[in-house]
Parts: structure tokens; sequence; C-alpha cells
């Protein structure tokens, strides 16, 4: 992968929003801090993005929103993934009857509106993230506003994720039962290979290319859905920010102060054009031939 | 002067991993009425050139860097995309090999075989139609009036390609280039393509440029022949005089390595008895002819012929009565009729132990059906497989288990039959694993390595992944898998048909060499009479689903009983002048 500049370079782009939003976010101002008699400012010396209509700092508002969207973003895919190859793989693996009850449950889940499920399922999880503070506070002793921050979001990322995976394991599906005809998988058999080693060491491996790039573009997506949910008000809650929660505020000022829309889509549209070329990247690293040449 | 002139033609291929001499300096050419093969292994450049011809090869990465072809007076290269469009289907019209993809499947086939006459004639619909229709009773389509107006999947491969040649030939061209128009169909229906291919010659008047990798076939259907080699024509001339007398050594090898029914040798020739290959100073290839390779064909010759092996063929090691296969398909949602296809029909054969049966017929007729359903990679509906006095019918996997080690199979497509993202190594050890065969990482180390000697490749090549090995190794690869287990017995399912000759000679005489090492039994499942004869001492005939007939080789070759063998023996395209 190191021959790839587009995906070396999207690894960079990637390795920096990392540290800004998770690193040098704790060295800026409070993201919540409210100065009406300052609203608007421009770029200065203390605020290096200006400050937005509550005269709250800019700059420390995105790379804290970016904590949230990145998060959403990697650990939604990494459920979904997850969940989504092993139930493609074994649905397409097994065929029949099997086959078709686990196919009927994703169609039925397909069927109703995404957002509605996901705002069902975080509604439930939601009712155990008040005990989860609690309980973080009174054992490990973290801080109860950092921790209540934290359990407010997790809902929502595992939401997405547990959800999210419907696409993914009809992609998966197509992809097995076209890699199970093939004969160097029938030979497996004719070897006498148990079933888990053909499905996990013959199948799975020849299925993770295409699986890998399509979860690339999947990141976005969550991050779009975590835009959606809390413009809705049940994603990440006032004054907290997001990437998605800012770009929404900023459109209310389009016609006089367009950076405040333009300054979180940059990192927005950044990292998600980063994630794209690392995908691409990957899946060029994952494939044995095109990592040879 | 001749109607297709190719002087000096260049092809090259620009790529990052550096250039490839496609075609390297290629003469030749057509006289009107002739019929011209080129011959020539994968690789040989023989496709590009005809591709080069009609402007077809996507540039870049093809550059033609030099030559010309001269068409009727017209030169070819580097003629504007229109005025070539102009020729292109309409003078000069091309069949490609594969006649199940090159149909639209959502268009009649009238309407297909008619579309060149629309776009190259001011004609009205009607009497194109009409012109469609008479070209394809001339190919032999009966009832070309009411197929003419059914969809492609309706025909069968044999009238798909009939189809190509109807539509191919709708506008009277004067040259014919034919792309392995052969290769993807059944000796008897390829019979009879040729048959037509040489009529219409006669009736129309064109000229056919044949590009094929079959011998047999140019010698059936060609007045000369051009054998190309590296993206080199090494050897051209009458079809007779390269046949009876070829004078390069590629040609000698080429025409040496190929069992036909008359065979008699226990081991082939293989290309490299005859050709020496150097690599020359400016990347090209400098081809000469081994010193030794009169004293190499004298001592093949003293090997024993195929009919006094030393083998006694009283114990039987596989014993199948009344196997059947039967396939049920539709009985959906929606409440198709569900029907029953019988693939496999109350099949009885015997294999003693040592000995080689060869199962041949063409395509759909059942035979790897009954090759996987002995190994019970297809459940049988009916009969029985006793293996070793064991029945295996009734087995469950688990039981299977110990068979799986005793019993094999080699595929077909090398490039499919090897796990890609395994290197070899991977590849070989994991049987051992399985099977609990070897102490020690080490020991199962050694053992890879000596199988893969054994097959031939060396012990360098244990980290690589297939896809950097040639046709050829993989097969080798997949050979050396499936002794990985040390079994008995080894279906090899038409384990040499992709193959070029060449290749086909190596892989054929690696399985002669294991058999006589390990004492193995094969049951050799192939459409080629010629290879099956060559390597089975027995031989059973198939079709639809029944055996047909089943005797020892030479009793079938030499006093064949049923008419369909005796049809299929002749239709084999032979070289016998």
């Amino acid at each position: 992968m190191a021959k790839n500049r587009f995906a070396m370079g999207g690894l960079w782009v990637i390795g920096i929003m990392f540290s800004l939003c998770f690193v040098f976010a704790w060295f800026c101002p409070d993201p919540n801090k409210i100065n009406l008699v300052n609203k608007f400012a421009p770029s200065s010396g203390e605020h290096w993005f200006g400050t937005d209509a509550l005269g709250r700092d800019l700059f420390a508002r995105i790379l804290y929103g970016g904590q949230v969207s990145i998060l959403v973003g990697l650990i939604a895919t990494a459920v979904s993934v997850a969940i989504g190859i092993v139930y493609g793989a074994v649905s397409g693996f097994a065929g029949g009857k099997t086959d078709a009850v686990m196919m009927r449950i994703v169609d039925t889940l397909l069927a109703i509106p995404f957002l509605v499920l996901v705002i069902v399922l975080q509604a439930t999880l939601s009712k155990w993230s008040g005990d989860a503070t609690t309980w973080i506070v009174e054992s490990f002793g973290w801080d109860k506003e950092f921790t209540g921050r934290l359990t407010n979001v997790v809902p929502l990322f595992f939401a997405l994720g547990l959800l999210g995976w419907l696409t993914l394991s009809r992609i998966v599906r197509a992809q097995v039962m076209s890699i199970k005809e093939r004969e160097f998988v029938e030979a497996a058999v004719a070897l006498g290979y148990g079933k888990g080693r053909i499905l996990f060491r013959h199948v799975i491996p020849n299925v993770l290319g295409p699986t890998v790039v399509y979860s690339t573009l999947t990141v976005p997506g969550f991050i779009m859905y975590e835009a959606i949910l809390s413009f809705l008000g049940l994603g990440v809650e006032s004054p907290n920010s997001s990437w998605g929660v800012l770009i929404k505020e900023g459109a209310n000022f389009l016609e006089t102060e367009i950076q405040l829309l333009l300054l979180p889509g940059l990192f927005f549209s950044l990292t998600l054009f980063s994630l794209n070329f690392l995908g691409d990247g990957l899946r060029d690293a994952l494939d044995v031939k095109a990592a040879k040449d | 002067m001749s109607l297709l002139d190719v002087k000096n033609l260049k092809t090259y291929f620009h790529t990052r991993a550096g250039t490839t001499r496609a075609v390297d300096d290629v003469s030749f050419s057509i006289d009107k009425k002739e019929i011209v093969g080129v011959v020539g292994e994968s690789g040989s450049g023989k496709s590009v050139t005809c591709h080069t011809m009609l402007g077809l090869l996507p540039q870049p990465p093809a550059k033609v860097e030099g030559g010309s072809v001269t068409f009727d007076g017209q030169e070819l290269i580097g003629l504007p995309a229109p005025l070539l469009r102009a020729i292109r289907g309409k003078r000069i019209s091309m069949v490609f090999q594969d006649p199940m993809s090159c149909l639209n499947p959502y268009l009649r086939i009238v309407n297909q075989v008619a579309e060149p006459i629309l776009i190259h004639e001011n004609v009205s619909r009607e009497q194109a139609e009409a012109r469609a229709i008479e070209m394809m009773k001339k190919v032999g389509i009966r009832d070309a009036e009411q197929r003419a107006h059914s969809y492609p999947h309706e025909f069968s491969g044999g009238m798909r390609q009939r189809v190509m040649i109807a539509m191919s030939l709708v506008t009277n061209p004067d040259l014919l280039l034919a792309d392995e128009p052969t290769t993807a169909l059944d000796v008897t229906v390829q019979a009879r393509i040729l048959e037509i291919l040489r009529e219409l010659r006669d009736e129309l008047g064109i000229a056919v440029l044949f590009v094929t990798h079959d011998l047999g076939v140019v010698a059936d259907v060609a007045d000369r022949v051009v054998v190309m080699y590296r993206g080199k024509i090494v050897e051209q001339g009458k079809v007779r005089d390269i046949f009876q007398n070829p004078s390069h050594p590629y040609v000698k090898g080429l025409l040496a390595c190929r069992p036909t029914l008359e065979t008699k040798y226990r081991i082939l020739p293989t290309v490299d008895d005859f050709l020496k290959t150097e690599d020359g100073e400016d990347g090209s290839t400098i081809l000469g002819e081994r010193p030794d390779a009169a004293e190499r064909l004298a001592n093949l010759e003293k090997e024993q012929s195929s009919e006094n092996r030393g083998r006694d063929a009283t114990e039987t090691l596989l014993d199948v009565k009344g196997l059947g296969v039967h396939f049920h398909s539709g009985g959906g949602f929606l409440g198709k009729p569900r029907e029953s296809v019988i693939a496999v029909d109350d099949v009885d054969l015997i294999i003693p132990k040592g000995r080689t049966l060869g199962l041949v017929g063409e395509s759909g007729c059942g035979k790897t059906t009954l090759g996987r359903a002995i190994l019970r990679l297809q459940q049988p509906t009916t009969g029985s497989v006793r293996y070793d006095g064991e029945e295996l019918i009734f087995l469950t996997q688990e039981g299977m288990l110990d068979y799986r080690k005793r019993m094999q199979i080699i595929f077909q497509d090398p490039y499919a039959s090897l796990n890609p993202r395994q290197t070899i190594e991977q590849t070989l050890i994991e049987p051992l694993l399985v099977h609990k065969i070897g102490s020690s990482r080490a020991d199962r180390r050694d053992r890879v390595v000596s199988l893969l000697e054994e097959v031939g490749l060396g012990a360098e090549f244990l980290l690589r992944y297939p896809h950097e090995f040639s046709g050829g190794q993989r097969q080798r690869i997949s050979v050396a898998r499936a002794l990985a287990v040390q079994p008995e017995f080894v279906v090899c399912d038409e384990c040499v048909s992709a193959m070029d000759v060449s290749v086909q000679a190596q892989v054929l005489n690696l399985l002669r060499e294991l058999q006589d090492k390990r004492n193995l039994t094969y049951l050799f499942i192939s459409h080629d009479l010629s290879v099956v004869k060559f390597m089975s001492d027995e031989i059973a005939v198939m079709k639809q689903g029944r055996i047909e007939e089943f005797g020892s080789a030479n009793d079938i070759y030499e006093n064949p009983q049923s008419d369909y063998t005796r049809e299929l023996l002749d239709a084999v395209p032979r070289a016998n002048f």
C-alpha cells in the first residue's frame, strides 16, 4: 500500500484529524462557553476560526464535534461489518432453508424505515445508559460530566451499527454464493475439510476485498445519519456538537456568515475523501495479486 | 495480387511491467477463396494479429510499431475509424470463440443476423430479413423461417455458432476472420461447422483466416498453415508439407506432443525435446534446435508402448452399480412445476486397482456429475458405490473422512481450483493438518517440499501465490495438493482440457509417472478422445447420462460397437495424409 500515494495521503489526513480531535482538543477553549457579546467574531489569535451565533469558539466546537462524528463512523461501521460478514457468509454458505429464513429476516428489517428502527433501538439502549453512567462514576470515579457525554452517544453508535449491516450482509451473501461454486472450495470438500474451516479460511478471505471497499463507503453514511438524528433532537444533545450539528447550525447563516457552514463542511468532506482513498488502498493491499506487482 | 497482405507487422504492448512483443515482424498473405489456418498456443500472438488488422485492439496499451496490412489494395493500418468501420462487418467480418456470449440475449435471432445489412447497405428491413433467413438456411439451420424469430437461449451452442457465422456472412464479405470458432464446441458439432465453412468457401467464394490452437482442426479445414510462437511466425506453408515434413523444431515438437488415436508412446515427447530457446540481446527470443533431439525421441520410443505394462488387473478397487443422480428444478414459491433432470442414469462401472478408466462424452452427458457422485461431492439418488469392498453411499460426512484421504480429485480449471489467498505452502500444508499427517512443523514442511519436487516444481515456490504461476504450473500444484493425503484413487476431471498441447503433454506425462510410482488408480474424464485413448486402459463412452459402451481402450477405438461411439470417432479431426 505504501506505493499508493492517494491512500497514503488519506491515511495521513485521517491521522491528523484523529490527533486534532482527540489530543489537540484538550488544549482548546471550552466549546460550550457562551459569550453573547462576542458573537460572529472574525478569526483572531484567541478564536482561530472566530465564533458562532452564541459567541462559542468555532474551532473548539469543530474538534469536539469531530470526536462524535469520527467515533460514530468507525464504531458503527465496525459493528455492522462484523455482523454483516458473518451473517451474510453463513446465509450464503448454508443455502437452502437456512438461507431463506435468514434472508427473510433481513427483508423484514429492510422493509421498516431505517431511521424508525434506529430510533426505537436507541431508545431501548438509552434506558441503560443512565444506569451505566452512575455505575462508571461510582466504580471508577470518572468525571460525571465527561461520562455523561460518553454514555449519551454510545447507544447511538450501537443502534446504527446493529442495524446498518443489512445491505452489507446481502453483498457478502452474493459474493459467498459465487465463491462457494469455485473449484477450490470443492477441492476443500474433497480433501475432507470441515465446514467451519472452509467458510472461515477459504470463503470469507476471498470476499474481504469488496467488503472493505463497501464498508469505507458506509462510514460517511453513518456520519450523515448521526447528523439527521441530531437534527431531530435524538442524537447528540445540545449544547454538545458534532459535524452534522455544526453544518446544520451553519446553514442558518448561509447568507451572512458562510464560514460557519464552510469550515465544519471542510473538515467533514476532507475526512470522507480520505476514507474513500484509504478504502481503495486497502482493497489493493488486501488483494494478493495487486500487492505483489 | 493476394486479397490480404500482412507485411512485417509489429504490435507491441507497453505496460508498466515492460514491453511485450505480442506480434513481432509477422508477414503472410491470403488469396481469394483460400482458407489459411493460423496456429499457436495461448500468448503466441495469433489473436492479436487478427485484432490488429481490424483495429480492434485497445490503444494504448497496444501500439502498432510497424508494418502494413493491405486488404484488396487498401492499407488498413492507420485508416481513419469511419473508413475502417465501413470495411469491418461489410468486407471483412469476424466470428468469435464463444457463441454463448456473442449474441445479444434480448434480441430475436433474425434481427441480429439482419443488423449488419441494415448498417452497411441501404435496403429495407424486409429485404434484409429475407436475406438473413436465406443465409441461415445456407449455414444449415433447419426451419429457418420459424426459428428466426426465436431468442438465442432457444438455440444450442452449435446452432448459435451457425447463427454467428450467418451473421458474419450476410453482407457477402470477401474475408472471414474466425477466431477459435469451434473451440467451445463438442467434436461432432465442430465437425459439422468445419464442413459448413468449407462448403461456404466453395459456394460464396470467401477467403477464411482460421485462428486456432488445434492442429487437428487446421489439418481438417485449411489449405495453408501459419504457425506462430511467441509473436513470430516460425513456419508457414501448405498443410500437407508442414504436417508431413516440418522443418522448424517448434513445429516438430508441437506435432509430436499431441496424443492422437494412433499414438503408441508410453511417455509423450514434449516441445522441449526439440526446441532450444535463448534470450537474444534485444529482448527477443532466439529459437534453435536441440542437438540431441533425435536421440531423445529414440529413447522415448524405446520405452514400452502402452499395451505391455506390467500391472495386473485382478483386484477391483471401485465398483459402481446402478448409480443415478437426479436434479430437481422448479417447485419454487410461485409454483412452477417441479421438474426432474436425470443427469446420471443407472451407471455400472468397475475399476481395477492401478488401472485407468477413461470416461469420455460430450458436454452435458453427465460425466462430471458421475465423477462427483462417486466421490460423494454430489449425493447420488440411487445405486451403490463400493470402494475397496465398502459401501460409500450411506456414510455420513464424518464417515467419509477416511475415504477423503484415499480418494481425490483434480479439476479442470487450474485458475479456479487454488485458493487465491493462500500461498502454495499454506495450500499444501492444510490437508496434512486436517488429516493429522506428519509429526511436526518441520516434518510437514519437508513433505510439502518433496511433493512439490515430485510434480516438477521446487521449494523456491513455497511462499508464492497462485496467480504468479502459469496454467500448467498451477495444475501441477493442484496435483500435488491431491497427492498430499496419499490417495490411491484420483478422479481427473477434464484436467488437461484448458491447456495448450505442449503443456498438456507435460501434465499427462506427470500423471503417468505418478501412477507408475505410487500405483494410482485413475478415473480420467475428458471430452477429448485422443487424450482419453492415450491415458486409459479401459474406456466408458457416456451419452445422456448412460454408459453407451464399455470396453478396453483398443477395442473401443478399433472396433466400436455403438453408432454413437463411431460418430464420435469419425468427428475427431486428424492430420493423416
